[in-house]
């Protein structure tokens, strides 16, 4: 039982952090996919076109890793949580239900046309196609938050006989921490794919891509990162003290507050160590950490020896926490940084471009990171105070879930393998592509081959 | 506006309504990966273009149908996905690797083409196989015995022929010259095969399925599963003669063998269904037993009601966009 308990453990947080990763690049692809196609629109200028057609390859790419690992997660509560939906069912399946109905149909159906469709429908129905899909994406999102914030901070529902039954389907979805998770999770993905797109084109750069599309994504991606670095700040600042209203055995966790005390520390390095309930090696900015949770810095901090056997393991959660914030501070200084050359029309030295090339992924460090304090921060608990994640383990044998677990490790290995191989191979056949694409000729101007006018 | 005995029935009824779609839309797909010809570079991008842009939406059929069960019988969810562990995760890894391989094999340089062709192709077989399997052992209610296996090991032959047959329905409609003659012969040598599985389940099925026996012969049940082999077995008999007649000039009529697969398969899902009726899990648990709570279905109910017709309505006009023969599989 408690094989399958620790494997069913491993095999989900494997499955979902394998999905993620391809979400939280699609989810704000697709808006960057619509902007560059509006600005083609307004522009006719082909070199938007040029970056349309690049990213909207990794997009699809991208997207279909999305949905096939998907597809996955879907089938995981049954297979592996079968006490999560006996329980919570009533909850959880019409907030999934909702997620296939409005959001999945939408953006499967639409890809087709974006992907595909180009020249078999007029200009603006393919953009809002494009539209259509990134909506659907967003969506998506929209529920499955909802669905998560609801286990972290649930509301809106009573128990009847062990089993939770909804009231008010509006308290359950608007739960106290969807709209700071929400917020956050949208953001970091645009983060993550803004990190990429300036991290694939400096490396385009580096390969001696002359041409303007490159330059031009790097840029709209740099400025777009240096937008939202500081809203991921602030929306997480604010997202933390709503965690410590809730859930506050969760935050003295990520700051590795043990004694209930007063004036508490910022711990920039410690570790922790849970067998004697102490950190060693701290290093400590005095009276920080009552400062940004209480605003005061001689606030008083909840410790974990006020939770003992009701929180979560503290080391991971902890870590977890600080390469969270240091990549959002790294991304931060890169982002203005390079806005500040960029903006003052300075050349991007190759240091620079390295530096960007470094950070490509750096979004989906902090995404995991992020999931792993919020998700792990959650323990021993599956829906806070309502089911303990141990009730909810499934009673099949221990080899059948070593089998599915070694396929699924497996399969994943190689797929992000190919994955990361197939980006860079493009980006290199990108670098090697001609200024003007053949097709754009064509398009631009039927009855002749001369070179459209480069404007702008 | 509706009472809480009724909505188990709906439920089932939208749970069988997503079912046969996805059997039918994500069929055809499957069965262009079954018959994909490895030797043949150039049919394999015009099969695989045929699909492009639709085998996305087809899965979303699969996760509507898990999800309404997840929805609306949770507890048959997890008898029916415990019970079925393994070929589960076999179909999840045949879904994963031919949802990649189709992009993969169109981003990366021609030698690597190649594999991802077979990788395609075979996370095509592993799925249907083991949604056959799967299928098998539904009808056997779970049951571990050998002739449980061996039916199951059939029903996995049978449904992969059967994906292979309305394959090659959508490729004889969308496809033209060597293709088409291709998918001809793919079709009438699956119809053949096809038509000897059907066969084997209406004699096997009751033989070995006590439950199936008593529901088969007797009333009002028995009527039905009178017409339904009848009707298979014409239909597939009007196929093939049609087949025979194929292609014609102007290539009219190219869209009829399609239509009459599709026509089996509605036979055949309903004779499942009528075979069934109303357990979910076969002799184990009723809809009524398994059904979730009435608040919760009815939530879910209202926003079905709106949002499945703009489903439909997108899907139609997704078909249309993309009307008529396959040409060349571009990405922008
Ligand atoms: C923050 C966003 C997010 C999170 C936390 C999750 N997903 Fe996801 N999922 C998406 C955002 C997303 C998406 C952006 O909508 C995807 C990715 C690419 C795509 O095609 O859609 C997607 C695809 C996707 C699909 C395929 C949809 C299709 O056929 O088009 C399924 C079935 C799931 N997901 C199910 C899940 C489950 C059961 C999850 C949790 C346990 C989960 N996802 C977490
Ligand atoms: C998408 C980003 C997510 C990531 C990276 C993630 C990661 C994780 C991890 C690492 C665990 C294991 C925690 C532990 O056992 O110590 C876990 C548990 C779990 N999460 Fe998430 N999660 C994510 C989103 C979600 C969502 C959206 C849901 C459901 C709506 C969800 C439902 C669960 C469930 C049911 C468990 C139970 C397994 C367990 O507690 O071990 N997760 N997740
Ligand atoms: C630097 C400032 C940041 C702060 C103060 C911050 C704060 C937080 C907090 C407190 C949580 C846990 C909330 C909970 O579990 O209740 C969290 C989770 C998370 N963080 Fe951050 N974060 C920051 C930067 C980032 C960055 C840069 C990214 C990604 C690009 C990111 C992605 C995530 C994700 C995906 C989660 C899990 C989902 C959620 O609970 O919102 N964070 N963050």
């Amino acid at each position: 039982m408690d094989d399958v308990f620790l494997l069913s453990r491993l095999q989900f947080a494997a499955n979902i952090s394998f999905h993620i990763l391809f979400p939280s690049i699609t989810i704000a692809l697709g808006w960057f996919l619509f902007y560059f196609k509006l600005r083609f629109n307004l522009s006719h200028h082909p070199v938007w076109m040029r970056i349309y057609r690049f990213w909207v390859k990794i997009f699809a790419l991208s997207f279909a890793i999305g949905v096939v690992t998907g597809i996955t997660m879907s089938f995981q509560f049954g297979t592996n949580w079968p006490g999560y939906m006996e329980r919570v069912g009533n909850i959880a399946g019409p907030l999934l239900g909702y997620e296939v109905l409005t959001a999945f149909f939408l953006e499967a159906t639409f890809l087709g046309i974006m992907l595909f469709g180009i020249h078999r429908v007029p200009s603006w129905l393919h953009t809002l196609a494009t539209l259509l899909v990134a909506i659907g994406t967003t969506l998506s999102a929209f529920w499955i938050i909802a669905l998560n914030s609801w286990m972290q901070t649930p509301t809106g529902f009573e128990m009847r006989d062990g089993v939770a039954h909804a009231i008010d389907w509006w308290s359950i979805i608007f739960n106290p921490s969807f709209p700071y998770r929400l917020s956050h999770v949208l953001l970091a993905s645009g983060l993550t794919a803004a990190f990429l797109i300036a991290g694939i084109s400096a490396y385009r750069i580096i390969r001696g891509d002359n041409k303007k599309a490159p330059r031009l994504a790097l840029k709209t991606a740099i400025y777009a990162a240096s937008f939202l670095i500081p809203l991921q700040i602030f929306v997480g600042d604010l997202h933390g003290l709503n965690t410590l209203e809730h859930q506050p055995q969760k935050v003295a966790a990520m700051e590795g507050v043990w004694e209930t005390k007063q004036g508490v520390p910022l711990l920039l390095f410690a570790i922790p160590d849970e067998k004697n309930r102490t950190n060693h090696f701290e290093i400590a900015i005095p009276k920080v950490t009552s400062m940004i949770l209480t605003h005061d810095p001689n606030g008083e901090v909840q410790g974990l020896n006020d939770f003992i056997g009701e929180h979560p393991p503290v080391a991971p959660v902890f870590y977890s926490f600080r390469i969270m914030i240091g990549v959002g501070v790294l991304m931060l200084a890169i982002a203005w940084f390079s806005s500040y050359k960029l903006l003052r029309n300075k050349h991007l030295t190759n240091t620079h471009l390295y530096a960007l090339i470094a950070m490509t992924f750096s979004g989906w460090l902090a995404t995991l990171a992020g999931w792993y304090v919020t998700e792990i921060g959650r323990q021993p608990y599956l829906v806070s105070g309502i089911l303990k994640t141990s009730e909810a383990v499934t009673d099949i044998a221990p080899e059948n879930v070593v089998f599915s677990f070694t396929l699924y490790i497996l399969v994943y290995l190689v797929l992000m393998v190919a994955y990361l191989h197939t980006l860079f191979l493009m980006a290199r056949k990108a670098v090697q592509i001609e200024e003007i694409q053949p097709e754009e000729l064509i398009k631009l101007n039927p009855s002749s081959t001369s070179q459209p006018r480069e404007g702008i | 506006m509706f009472a809480d005995q009724d909505l188990p029935i709906i439920f089932a009824g939208l749970m069988a309504l997503s079912i046969i779609v996805y059997a039918i839309l994500d069929g055809y797909d499957l069965g262009v990966g079954i018959l994909l010809p490895l030797e043949n570079d150039k049919q394999a991008d015009q099969m695989i273009a045929s699909i492009g842009p639709f085998w996305d939406a087809n899965e979303t059929w699969l996760v509507l149908a898990v999800g309404l069960m997840l929805i609306a019988f949770p507890s048959a969810h997890s008898v029916i996905l415990k019970a079925l562990y393994i070929p589960t995760a076999f179909m999840l890894i045949g879904l994963i690797l031919r949802g990649v391989a189709f992009d993969f094999r169109a981003k990366v340089a021609q030698v690597n083409k190649h594999r991802w062709n077979q990788v395609f192709k075979l996370g095509s077989v592993i799925t249907s196989c083991s949604q056959g399997y799967m299928l098998g052992s539904f009808v056997m209610g779970f049951e571990s015995s050998l002739t449980a296996y061996l039916f199951a090991s059939l029903s996995a032959l049978g449904v992969t022929c059967a994906y292979a047959l309305i394959g090659s329905g959508w490729l004889i409609l969308k496809t033209t010259e060597d293709l088409q003659l291709k998918a001809i012969e793919w079709a009438k040598f699956s119809g053949k095969i096809s038509f000897v599985g059907i066969l084997a389940v209406c004699v096997v099925n009751p033989l070995i399925n006590q439950f199936v026996f008593e529901r088969w012969t007797t009333a009002p049940f028995a009527y039905f599963v009178v017409i339904i082999p009848f009707a298979c077995f014409t239909l597939l008999f009007v196929g093939h003669l049609v087949l025979k007649q194929l292609p014609l000039k102007n290539d009219s009529g190219c869209w009829l063998p399609f239509m009459i697969i599709v026509v089996v398969y509605l036979f055949c899902f309903c004779g499942l269904a009528f075979s069934f009726y109303p357990y979910v899990v076969p002799g184990q648990l009723t809809i009524w037993q398994a059904a979730s709570a009435p608040e919760s279905l009815r939530f879910i109910l209202y926003g079905a009601l709106v949002v499945i017709p703009c489903i439909l309505a997108y899907t139609v006009f997704s078909y249309r966009v993309f009307w008529g023969k396959v040409e060349d599989l571009r990405y922008y």
